[in-house]
């Protein structure tokens, strides 16, 4: 930036496109609606495993408004039978009706296609299915038994040692052993999703609500066997995605496949409990935690075994162990991660994968120890501060933990907790502050962006990246003001659509550490451009004088000037000389009802080491959400499988439950000092998925302290409290 | 628990749940069906029916299925896709818009019953292009991520001032004889039935408390 010319980077701008989503003109997926769009529903198999044996569509076919009905036995016939672009964990097995199996319950199995959702609706429910039921792997208990290791996880091998591993639990003076579990769990962005499909003669666009418009222009085009070239995929709001928009689902392609059925724009929009089952979820984690340390609180060693299921046809892993081989310096460790499959959809990526359900048992079993030695919780975590990644013994990027600590154990108070359990109370409730430690990895991917400037003045930034809630939009628009030295306001930033340049998946809390570099890089290079023909804007003294002096060189320019700017880490994450990774300290009060269980959240206060904060308004928004989510975790979510059937008891929003605003007390979240260029040239490491993790855990602890109880298994509902 | 009703005035918990749309029974009965024959609006071929629907200060003659909600009909029959589905189920409140100046989820109601009502959606809070006060609050205390629970929320939230103005109890309500005051707890029992998933609830009772002070 020109001298004098203050940065708007980190400054807590309002959100750029806020004024849209306040007065509903921010449009969703759903919301585009191309001339003679009509209706696709999908139809799910009501068994967990075996065949259709029979599909009768006679009926549903004629009636009113009906187009088309999509089964097994007349959808078109794709490349490998659709499994061209297989290629988990991102490339998903889809269900395309290519076959006649079901492999769970929810599956789906027919489109009903007709002019109005309420003709679709109504063909849907007379369509008839006989099935032949195959044997079904549903008890998640009863399939521990065939366990198996997966081939790799998204963090390396699925086993891995250091040091002397488990062997040095032996020689260690103080153990503890136990074992957590995490249940199944859902999304559920508030916004379902939803696809809208059109067709020009062999070119197909999407309107989709996705994490990654490349992702899905790739997968489609490769399914159908046609040109990447002429998909175009647009989406410019995502109502949320958590993870589970990452991946593109079978409902994509359905939606694409019944366009072209009909020969008519179709729009797809799964409804709530479709949510629960063909597109992803949290999977279920049982996870044995063992720790060994000095009788003056040094670790010496944990051991971490995570067994989590996977769908029967393919596999995922919840590297619940990643956060485990983070934490701490215990020069000895060993995890395992192992997999069983069930008859259910495939689980995904749900924020902070691995290291939401991870920290839960890690951190749990920390504050046991601290139990066990009689140290405070807090002052075991200083003992063990790691300076280094342990398993690699790599230095830190940059890491501001302790000062997390200490910030947020003084903002909470935690000098004044009585460490003996049962010891506060509050009226008639008992009261418990716990505390655990937050962390998540860092990552970066390639990326590009254009900048160009128009005849008006406006500086138009481009990349095919997303907004998901984040704040992309707010916080390239300062990044591409920054770099070209002139007021936000005369930036508009463009997203949302594979003909921008390429960005990747805002999944994995990268987008900023991604993009913006490839963002700076675009408008660097178009100011210097820029400078080249009259460099008087970056001269002037104020701002008035810059807009001036820049519209006049908008308005001399013969043509529009454009510039590419791209950017890539110098070394994939496992060869770079430093591990990248973010901090947090998270404290937690609950007040517990000693007569009906019932547990209450007043307070969370949270400080996190996340690198440099480019908006601090959007960035404290996100800190704030996700512990909410661990609110949400450690409390209530939960979705309940019926083992006969295979199909969740409770998928819909009444019955799975996320906090609302009233379960919700004081968050004071907020971000320390810090600026980590050695990751990247912003600084940035990303916020979008710290905030869950630890909560569940500090919370988990608060409530041992307020009741002397130990609950392993979440949710903390009240029966388990009683 | 339910207090006692005390005059035709109060409004019991039952009544004000009733309307704000957390007792989702309770807005399913309230759905008033055509009654009679003659009150039936004219049965057009095809299983469709006309009807005139007023939104946000103009009149809509639509020929509908008679199992359109409104919010389909909103959404997907008027092009006004500010009011969101999160559910359809009256679950989420990603739906709210105000009939008759009342909150409820469009969801659960039909389009053709809302005949001779006035709809109030996201599209016609902004006043001559200017945003309204509590608009405006959730844009400067950013009561809200990806937006998609955030037009239900400002209606809400709207909905909630003229409640509290009216002197409506809510369950957190002390003194049912005393003006409400909306402090937080107010706040957050009274927009209980709007989800966010991106859980955005302190700025939103941030967003909520401002525009309740300027109100
Ligand atoms: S869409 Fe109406 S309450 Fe959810
Ligand atoms: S802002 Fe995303 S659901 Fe509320």
């Amino acid at each position: 930036m020109s001298p004098g010319a203050a940065s708007p980077i980190g400054l807590p701008l309002d959100r750029v496109d806020g004024p849209h989503k306040v007065s509903g003109s921010a449009t969703y997926a759903a919301e585009f609606q191309p001339k003679d769009t009509c209706r696709a529903l999908i139809v799910q198999s009501r068994i967990a495993a075996g065949r259709i044996a029979r599909i009768d569509t006679r009926a549903a076919e004629t009636m009113p408004g009906v187009l088309r009905v999509l089964t097994h036995l007349n959808v078109e016939r794709l490349p490998q039978q659709g499994r061209a672009a297989v290629k988990p964990p991102a490339g998903r097995e889809m269900s395309l009706l290519q076959d006649d199996a079901v492999r769970y319950n929810g599956e789906p199995i027919a489109v009903v296609v007709a002019d109005t959702l309420e003709h679709a609706q109504e063909a849907a429910s007379h369509i008839e299915v006989a099935y032949e039921r195959g044997p079904a792997a549903l008890d998640f208990e009863a399939a521990r038994g065939g366990a198996y290791p997966p081939r790799k996880t998204v963090r390396g091998p699925p086993d891995t040692t250091w040091g002397e591993g488990a062997s040095a639990l032996d020689s260690a003076p103080v153990r503890i052993a136990a074992t957590y579990t995490t249940p199944y769990e859902h999304h559920n962005p508030m916004e379902p999703h939803a696809t809208v499909a059109r067709w020009e003669g062999d070119r197909l666009t999407l309107w989709d609500s996705t994490q990654y418009v490349s992702g899905v222009r790739d997968t489609v085009a490769k399914t159908l066997g046609i040109p990447t070239g002429n998909v175009r995929v647009i989406s410019p709001f995502v109502g949320g995605g958590f993870g589970c928009k990452g991946s593109t689902w079978s409902h994509v392609m359905l939606a694409a496949m019944a366009a072209k059925a009909v020969g008519r724009p179709v729009k797809l929009a799964l409804e709530r409990p479709q949510m629960f089952g063909p597109v992803g979820g949290r999977p279920r984690t049982e996870q044995r935690i063992e720790l060994g340390a000095s009788r003056d609180g040094r670790l010496i060693a944990v051991c971490h075994d995570v067994i989590s299921h996977t769908s029967s046809f393919e596999d995922f892993v919840e590297v619940a162990t990643s956060p485990t081989r983070a934490l701490y310096a215990y020069p000895n460790g060993s995890v395992t991660q192992r997999l069983v499959k069930l008859n259910l959809g495939t689980p995904t990526f749900m924020r902070a994968p691995g290291e939401s359900t991870g920290t839960f048992a890690i951190e749990c079993a920390m504050d046991e120890l601290a139990e066990r030695l009689s140290i405070d919780p807090l002052e075991l975590r200083l003992r063990n501060h790691a300076e280094r990644e342990p398993d690699t013994g790599r230095p830190w990027s940059s890491k501001r933990l302790r000062e997390c600590y200490r910030q947020a154990s003084r903002r909470f108070g935690w000098e004044r907790r009585d460490a003996k359990p049962r010891s506060m109370h509050e009226g008639p409730w008992q009261v418990g502050w716990g505390m655990a430690t937050a962390t998540y990895p860092a990552h970066r991917q390639p990326a590009q962006a254009s900048a160009s400037l128009a005849r008006d003045g406006t500086a138009v930034v481009r990349c095919g990246t997303q907004e998901i809630g984040t704040g992309t939009y707010t916080v390239m628009t300062q990044v591409a003001a920054d770099a070209l030295a002139i007021p936000v306001d005369l930036v508009r930033f463009e997203l949302g659509d594979t003909r921008w340049p390429r960005a990747p998946i805002s999944a994995g809390s990268m987008t900023v550490a991604s993009v913006a570099p490839a963002v700076r890089a675009a408008c660097t290079r178009l100011r210097d451009a820029l400078a080249k023909q009259d460099r008087r804007w970056l001269d002037a003294a104020d701002d008035a004088g810059r807009r001036s002096a820049w519209r006049a060189l908008a308005a001399s320019q013969p043509t529009a000037t454009e510039a590419h700017g791209e950017s890539h880490p110098d070394a994939s994450e496992d060869e770079q000389p430093f591990a990248a990774r973010s901090f947090g300290a998270v404290f937690a009060e609950v007040r517990v009802d000693p007569e009906l269980g019932i547990v209450r959240v007043p307070r969370v206060v949270g400080a996190y080491s996340v690198g440099r904060v480019l908006n601090a308004k959007t960035a404290a928004n996100q800190l704030q959400g996700g512990i909410v989510w661990g609110i949400g975790m450690a409390l209530m979510e939960e979705s309940l499988l019926d083992p006969s059937s295979g199909r969740y008891v409770n998928g819909n929003l009444a019955e799975y439950h996320v906090p609302v605003n009233a379960d919700v007390g004081e968050i004071d979240a907020w971000m320390v000092d810090e600026d980590d260029t050695r990751f990247n040239p912003l600084g940035a490491r990303g916020i979008g998925e710290i905030g869950i993790t630890g909560v569940a855990a500090a919370i988990a602890n608060a409530v041992w302290h307020a009741t002397g109880r130990r609950i392993r298994d979440l949710p903390i509902t009240l029966d388990k409290l009683l | 628990m339910e207090p006692p009703p005390r005059d035709p005035a109060s409004v019991s918990r039952r009544r004000f749940l009733i309307h704000t749309g957390a007792l989702t029974t309770g807005i399913a009965a309230e759905v008033r069906l055509p009654m009679s024959e003659a009150a039936m609006p004219a049965q057009a071929a095809g299983g469709e029916s006309e009807m005139r629907l007023r939104v946000n200060g103009q009149v809509h003659a639509l020929r509908l299925d008679p199992r359109v909600s409104l919010l389909d009909a909103l959404r997907d029959h008027l092009g006004l896709g500010g009011s969101k589905k999160g559910c359809g189920h009256g679950q989420c409140g990603a739906c709210t818009v105000l009939v008759d100046g009342r909150r409820i989820n469009s969801c659960l109601a039909l389009a053709i019953a809302q005949e001779g009502r006035e709809v109030t959606t996201i599209e016609g809070l902004a006043a001559g292009g200017k945003l309204h006060p509590v608009q405006a609050a959730f844009v400067a205390h950013d009561g809200f991520q990806c937006g998609y629970c955030t037009p239900g929320q400002v209606i809400s939230c709207v909905a909630m001032l003229e409640e509290a103005r009216r002197g409506d109890a809510s369950a957190v309500t002390a003194d049912l004889d005393a003006a409400p005051l909306l402090d937080d707890a107010e706040i957050r029992e009274r927009m209980s039935g709007n989800l966010c998933r991106c859980g955005a609830y302190v700025n939103i009772v941030a967003a909520a408390r401002d525009a309740a002070r300027r109100a």
